[in-house]
């Protein structure tokens, strides 16, 4: 990727070539409502309204426009078969995460967190990576854990509460979902560190959204991996909104990416719907990670089309079929690629329906395995405390070992 | 190794030089540990010997340490972190109780975390506030995490290297107060977690249950009642806090039938109520007396021109030896 092309907070070089969404770009419907969005930011602040009616909208790299236009070269980079993969992808993972949804509904899973809309910053980034590298996922990134090799099941398996749903494939480095906000961002300098010690060529990628950017340990972790250039990506999906709470009351800054600059660490803003420069930009931080040139805050804009999880209500902090609706029909990153790709000749109706069809035989032969996957026995929350099982811990497994075995009720 | 006095503070710094000159893998983190050699200076020498790479000045920043430390352990480092006073962890406190102690729980097994913390506590050394706190209590109770507090150097330098040998996270407690106590000898290798009984007589008419620095008081008040009244006790070091050595604690009481626990920690909800409980359990038809237990007290610990007052002293822990076996 050339280096003018990306949004270099550090050089703070204006960047030719990078586009904006401007009202003039967009279509006669998509014009209204966008200028409803427009106004309801004014009602609202809305930061994510804000972010596409401002004329001093701030930079961020893109590639391929909502209209499916390529207006960067892709030339030697992406390639058809990455192209499709891209896309199939992102149709397995919105697949996958609308299925969910309808499980929790149905009461076959627990509480789920959606990440539809977020598809192309998901897939994107966890297909620039190699097979090696350290992934650090949220409760929201499943589908990047997805893209990095986690089986469906297991996903599944994590949101019915059973201990195997955090089980990392063979071979793999990806953690669980890290609960607790922008503490992961620590471990990912931390493993990246002992990777450089130990001249491994792999990165580690911490995934985080812009609520985290407020936590203490956002700032420890640029700190840290600044200080010792550790091979680390950190990748923000702002999606404007940590649970209720919109970006602008989060944060003074204008910009996540524009953080970097402070900590002298590379920073870039993307389109987090557009997944050729999710990709391009992904790849170009490990690349530099690898060269010894340290990490790379990028912050993808993107936006969650659903709930913070499915016991959230959104309609109580935002318009949310208004919002949702201007996002799906003008951002969306499913759409945008699926217009290219049929333009190109790369793809069409059929193709797409027998996708579907697999995808979603898939999805359901995993569902089954993991509702036929045997119970947690209660006894195994005794297990993993310690590698060597203490004193304590032995009795107490006996003391409930015996319990049930009388009988006894939870 | 015979025949060598050595500080508590000098028994810390060659378990470390020791470890770091064995494998590879150890790294030493903290603030002012490098060109420093730490503020109490028990990184001295290893800075020049090791080089920036093995003993690292971090930035100030606590969660960032511990942070970046698990990350290190999760890829196959040895970590040993140096938090500079304990009341200082608590912006590390999440990463502690959240991660390092639930990382091998949550991934079933496949990931751990060989973390050593190793933190000066306790009051005594006439420092600022916040410079003297014995909190052990929020880390002995979280599973995942062990505790163990050295009562002299001889044992603070195998629980060192016995800490840094295990695959999991353990928090190593030095009293500030400690450090110039003086052994002949020292181990080169491990030393067993449990604790130790530090006298014994036939004779005996009540133990002592203490941990780290207490034991100097104990082992004083001990000597005192026996020149006093000819009453023989026996003191149990304990050493390793979380998990407690619940074996040495019950065969104990069941030869005395009285206990006294002495720790500097705030009473309530304290180990020394955690050690009652286990007597409860285990023997109580052997208890002539209640257990007393002379702590310090449930105040934040106050200005160092009276924080004699809020430790146990040896008159403290003589009273409450009288009041014990006087039942």
């Amino acid at each position: 990727m050339k280096q003018h092309l990306i949004t270099d907070i550090k050089t703070n070089k204006n960047i030719l070539g990078c586009y904006f969404m401007t009202v003039q770009n967009l279509g006669k419907f998509a014009k209204q409502i966008y200028l409803k969005g427009r106004n309801e930011m004014e009602k609202t602040g809305n930061p994510i309204m804000k972010a596409h009616s401002s004329e001093v909208e701030p930079e961020m790299f893109r590639v391929l426009t909502p209209d499916g236009e390529i207006i960067e070269t892709i030339d030697g980079k992406i390639d058809k078969s990455l192209m499709l993969k891209m896309y199939e992808s992102m149709l397995l993972l919105r697949t996958f995460d609308r299925k969910s949804i309808n499980l929790q509904r149905q009461g076959r899973i627990g509480t789920y967190a959606p990440f539809e809309g977020q598809e192309a910053s998901q897939a994107g980034s966890a297909l620039a990576l190699a097979a090696g590298d350290w992934m650090f996922p949220t409760y929201r990134d499943h589908g990047a854990a997805i893209i990095h090799g986690q089986e469906l099941y297991r996903v599944f398996l994590y949101w019915m509460a059973h201990f195997d749903g955090s089980i990392c494939p063979e071979g793999k480095r990806l953690l669980p979902p890290s609960v607790p906000i922008a503490t992961q961002m620590l471990h990912a300098v931390g493993t990246a560190w002992a990777s450089k010690i130990k001249g491994e060529k792999n990165v580690s990628i911490a995934y985080f959204g812009d609520g985290a950017t407020s936590e203490g340990d956002f700032h420890e972790a640029l700190n840290f991996a600044g200080v010792y250039k550790t091979p680390t990506i950190f990748f923000c999906q702002n999606n404007g909104y940590a649970i209720s709470v919109p970006f602008e009351k989060q944060s003074a800054s204008k910009t996540i990416s524009q953080r970097a600059a402070a900590y002298d660490i590379h920073g870039v803003r993307v389109d987090g719907n557009d997944i050729f420069a999710v990709w391009m930009t992904v790849k170009e931080a490990v690349e530099r990670a690898l060269k010894g040139e340290g990490p790379t805050l990028i912050e993808a804009i993107t936006f969650r089309y659903g709930a913070h999880t499915t016991a959230d209500n959104p309609n109580i902090y935002r318009d949310q079929d208004e919002i949702s609706t201007f996002w799906r029909e003008n951002r969306d990153p499913i759409t945008r690629l699926r217009k290219y790709l049929n333009k190109e000749g790369h793809w069409n109706e059929e193709q797409e329906e027998l996708v579907l069809k697999q995808f979603n035989e898939l999805i359901d032969a995993h569902l089954k395995k993991a509702e036929g996957y045997p119970k947690s026995d209660p006894l195994e929350m005794f297990n993993h405390v310690y590698a060597e099982e203490s004193w304590h811990l032995k009795e107490q497994k006996q003391e409930l070992n015996q319990f049930l075995k009388k009988g006894g009720k939870k | 190794m015979m025949g060598k006095n050595l500080t508590m503070l000098q028994a810390i710094t060659e378990a470390l030089d020791q470890m770091l000159g064995n494998d590879d893998r150890v790294m030493i983190l903290g603030e002012d540990i490098g060109v420093n050699g730490g503020v109490f200076r028990s990184t001295e020498g290893l800075y020049e010997k090791y080089g920036n790479d093995r003993v690292v000045d971090t930035p100030l920043a606590e969660s960032g340490i511990i942070g970046s430390a698990i990350g290190l352990a999760l890829n196959g480092m040895l970590p040993i972190v140096e938090i500079q006073f304990l009341a200082f962890i608590y912006p590390g406190f999440e990463q502690l109780v959240s991660h390092a102690a639930r990382m091998r729980y949550r991934t079933r097994g496949q990931f751990g975390v060989p973390l050593v913390i190793r933190t000066p506590y306790g009051a005594g050394i006439r420092g600022p506030e916040l410079h003297s706190e014995s909190v052990e209590t929020f880390f002995a109770h979280t599973p995942g995490l062990k505790v163990v507090a050295p009562s002299n150097p001889y044992d603070a330098k195998g629980l060192l290297i016995s800490a840094l040998e295990d695959p999991d996270p353990v928090i190593f407690w030095n009293r500030l107060n400690c450090i110039g106590l003086l052994r002949k000898k020292f181990p080169t290798k491990c030393t067993e977690y449990q604790s130790v009984k530090q006298k014994w007589s036939r004779r005996k008419r009540s133990d002592h249950f203490c941990m780290g620095a207490m034991l100097r008081e104990a082992l004083n008040a001990t000597k005192k009642i026996e020149a006093e009244k000819g009453w023989k006790c026996e003191v149990v070091d304990l050493r390793t806090l979380y998990p407690l050595d619940r074996d040495t604690i019950v065969q104990s009481i069941k030869k005395t039938g009285r206990a006294l626990i002495v720790h500097e920690a705030h009473k309530t909800a304290g180990l020394g109520a955690e050690i009652i409980s286990i007597i409860n359990d285990e023997a109580l038809i052997y208890l002539k007396a209640p257990i007393k237990r002379v702590t310090g007290f449930d105040v934040p610990v106050p200005p160092f021109t009276i924080e004699d007052h809020y430790l146990p002293t040896v008159d403290r822990v003589k009273q409450g030896i009288v009041e014990t076996i006087s039942f």
